[in-house]
């Protein structure tokens, strides 16, 4: 596996050979060539590379072989610590598992140290990722300064500096007042409220799900009820503010149902899920194994069956890896202590692969939950597979056998219950800014 | 819970009752050790073992430590507050230190839920929980069965209500597990603030007043109300809480005839429980704090000995 050197010249002709090219936001789902000349695709279609082609000094080709071509994945919600915590994981080192995940774009979340509320965090931040290259970073700025709840950021100063979201991390605003004004403010801006939904009073000391599971483990729990108060509080708002509002990381049933009228009822809201509130549930908290620990915590049996089929029908609008690299030290410790999150940009196509493969996902809403669905939520252009744009593409390679071990990960920490396992499925190589940012594929000749 | 062929002993959910057993058979050989005129047997001469208490505790400590002594085994107290772990040592770090001496078993008390199974991850040594947060107390749980076959010569078929703060007790939790593993009926009670989630999966009766899970009870066990929830926003007030969850002899009157009364300590007379019922003939309160001793004895023995291919018996280790 190689993660390519950024800034070394990237090969002037690329050509996918007969590779099945999936791409919802165009229709497509075909066996074509894809031709990318000086990073921007150039034909897309059946025996498009011509033998010249193929012969062309430096040309670089890519065998499809069963491989799927897919638009770059965008991330709204990333933790890459850079400023303040850079031991657990950097501007660059976050670029680099993003570009392994197959992503061409990521939202860096705001609760950094210090806060990313003011315009000159932004701009450290974005000098940062340009000067490191690779996929594109789009800061996400702070809703309230320090993310305290109370007073609203710049956020036109934000905006005019690179940010394209609002966000308060893993807070909520806890004041209704101070949340109107940040969804009329953020409006005027055409900025998302990107809001993680949690009634801090309800979760005082909270460490998990609150159900029976934690009553067999004496930890506090989170009451489902927690997430879908600050929801409908939240979904109110925005149709009185008519603001564009993003639920991040939906975790309940009835957040679920909520979120389906307020869409049914034409409000502008959107919404985000995990990989592990789709694939896991309270029971993998038995030994107080600390990978499990999140926030919102790992419901139960019921939510996850409710955000799958959100995810499938569309309520949900994408796929996040809310990527939290957290160190040894924040992990290897009594529950109580440790820090929630695991890393996921790495992790976010391996494990959810299975929900394609068993049927439950269909595979066009799999690719446009991490496209066209994000895309829209930060209003990106979405990557897709068309001519005259420039190259923002994954190759994924449905049969891989391969074992996700903690040696290979670019990423700074290892902390997820998915590092050690094995899947079927994952992302071979990775385009962005229309150059080679990532090839695993130790067979063609790299870059 | 791991007693036997298992290295630790941790909780009571998972705990078989053939491992149960053996353990109070195990320690009633070793009861009457505390009754002699020289209460001391050679059976853990030579074994270390490491007494850290994370959270203040003054019965249960002494009552590890006189285990460990009358035992014959080299035992020292480590105590929070006054380690390194003050000066911020993490858990890991503290616990792989003491793992550096070699102790045969570590009894651990903490405030955090699951502190003796992160424990377990970082030492060779066998590790005992004495109160993790509110998760589970298991020797107090095995020191209530022990009371309860004393006084009532079996525990399978007994009615027992747990009653009061069952949501913040470890206690409760070690009891019901231990409990409906050993074939009793179950009931809690309490105001409903002081009940946690789903408790009802766990096998038990649930109940909003305490007079329906005492009537026809064998054994009524009164836990204890932590003051620093009283007048907050979990019950109103002490005055309150004594009025409609306290025993009182009204109350107990709907218990059978040669009901038992346990309480785990230490007691807020005239909250939980009625002063002259703390005292009467009904209460094994001082019984269970006896029974504390053997019961922890039993464990140590157990889990210091496992190691070294088993124990021949315990008759054998009581005899000096």
């Amino acid at each position: 596996m190689s993660v390519t050197n950024w800034s070394a010249p990237c090969p002037p002709l690329i050509v996918f050979r007969d590779v099945r090219a999936i791409d919802p936001h165009r229709g497509i789902d075909a066996s074509v060539d894809v031709v990318i000349e000086d990073g921007v695709i150039s034909r897309i279609d059946a025996q498009a590379a011509s033998e010249s082609m193929l012969a062309a000094e430096g040309a670089h080709v890519v065998n499809g072989e069963g491989k799927w071509l897919v638009p770059g994945f965008v991330d709204l919600r990333a933790h890459l610590r850079e400023p303040g915590k850079e031991y657990k994981e950097d501007i660059a080192s976050g670029l680099r598992a993003a570009a392994a995940g197959g992503y061409a774009h990521i939202c860096a979340m705001p609760d950094t140290d210090p806060v990313n509320d003011r315009r000159n965090v932004t701009e450290s931040i974005v000098a940062r990722a340009r000067s490191v290259g690779g996929p594109t970073l789009h800061p996400i700025g702070a809703i309230t300064l320090g993310r305290h709840g109370e007073e609203l950021t710049e956020m036109a100063d934000l905006r005019d500096a690179g940010v394209v979201g609002v966000s308060d991390g893993n807070r909520s605003v806890r004041s209704s007042a101070v949340m109107r004004r940040a969804l009329e403010y953020a409006r005027n801006f055409d900025l998302p409220v990107m809001h993680h939904a949690e009634d801090h009073t309800l979760t005082a000391g909270a460490q998990m799900h609150e159900g029976a599971m934690s009553t067999v483990l004496g930890l506090r729990g989170a009451p489902r009820v927690a997430e879908d108060i600050i929801v409908a509080r939240d979904l109110m708002l925005t149709e009185a503010t008519g603001a564009r509002y993003h639920l991040a990381h939906v975790s309940t049933e009835g957040a679920v149902r909520l979120l389906r009228d307020a869409k049914a009822r034409g409000i502008s809201v959107t919404a985000e899920v995990t990989a592990h509130h789709l694939m896991l549930t309270h029971d993998s908290l038995a030994d107080y194994d600390t990978a499990y620990k999140f926030v919102p915590p790992l419901r139960e049996q019921r939510d996850v069956e409710a955000v799958r089929s959100a995810l499938a029908d569309g309520t949900i609008d994408a796929i996040v890896s809310d990527h939290a690299p957290q160190s040894s030290i924040e992990k290897d410790c009594e529950f109580q202590a440790a820090s929630p999150g695991a890393i996921g940009l790495e992790l976010v196509v391996p494990v959810l692969l299975r929900l394609v493969d068993d049927g439950s996902l269909p595979l066009a809403r799999f690719i446009g939950a991490l496209t066209r669905g994000p895309a829209g939520v930060i209003g990106l252009d979405t990557p897709t597979l068309e001519t005259g744009r420039g190259a923002e593409l994954c190759l994924i390679d449905p049969e891989m056998e391969h074992t996700i071990d903690r040696s290979t990960l670019a990423s700074k920490c290892h902390n997820s219950p998915f590092v050690g396992k094995s899947y079927r499925g994952g992302v071979v190589m990775t385009m962005a800014r229309g150059r080679i940012v990532y090839a695993r594929d130790a067979g063609s000749e790299d870059a | 819970m791991r007693i036997s062929s298992r290295r630790h002993l941790i909780q009571m959910e998972g705990a078989s009752r053939e491992e149960i057993v053996r353990l109070l058979d195990t320690a009633e050989t070793f009861f009457e050790v505390s009754r002699r005129a020289v209460k001391k047997v050679p059976s853990l001469r030579g074994k270390t073992i490491i007494n850290m208490f994370f959270e203040a505790s003054t019965r249960t400590r002494t009552s590890f430590e006189l285990a460990g002594k009358r035992l014959s085994a080299d035992i020292v107290n480590f105590s929070g507050k006054t380690s390194s772990t003050s000066k911020g040592e993490t858990l890991r770090d503290t616990i792989k230190t003491m793992e550096a001496m070699h102790p045969d078993v570590i009894v651990i008390r903490h405030g955090a839920a699951g502190a003796p199974q992160h424990a377990t991850k970082h030492t060779g040594a066998a590790v005992i929980n004495a109160g993790d947060g509110m998760h589970e107390h298991p020797t107090q749980a095995l020191l209530d069965a022990f009371t309860i076959r004393q006084r009532k010569a079996k525990i399978e078929g007994l009615r027992v209500a747990i009653c009061g703060d069952i949501a913040h007790s470890r206690v409760a939790r070690s009891n019901v597990h231990l409990l409906t593993t050993m074939g009793a009926s179950v009931a809690v009670a309490g105001p409903r603030t002081l009940l946690p989630a789903e408790i009802e999966r766990l096998g038990v009766e649930v109940h909003d007043r305490i007079e329906p899970a005492i009537e026809g009870a064998d054994v009524v066990m009164m836990l204890r109300i932590q003051r620093e929830r009283l007048g907050g926003s979990l019950v109103p007030s002490d005055r309150e809480y004594a009025r409609k969850f306290g025993l009182n002899p009204e109350r107990l009157a709907r218990a059978n005839s040669d009901a038992l009364v346990l309480h785990p300590g230490p007691i807020n007379r005239g909250v939980e429980i009625d002063p002259e019922l703390a005292d009467g003939v009904s209460s094994g309160i001082l019984a269970q704090v006896e029974a504390g001793v053997a019961v922890r004895m039993a464990a140590l023995w157990l889990l210091a000995t496992a190691s070294d291919g088993g124990p021949i018996s315990a008759k054998d280790a009581v005899t000096a």
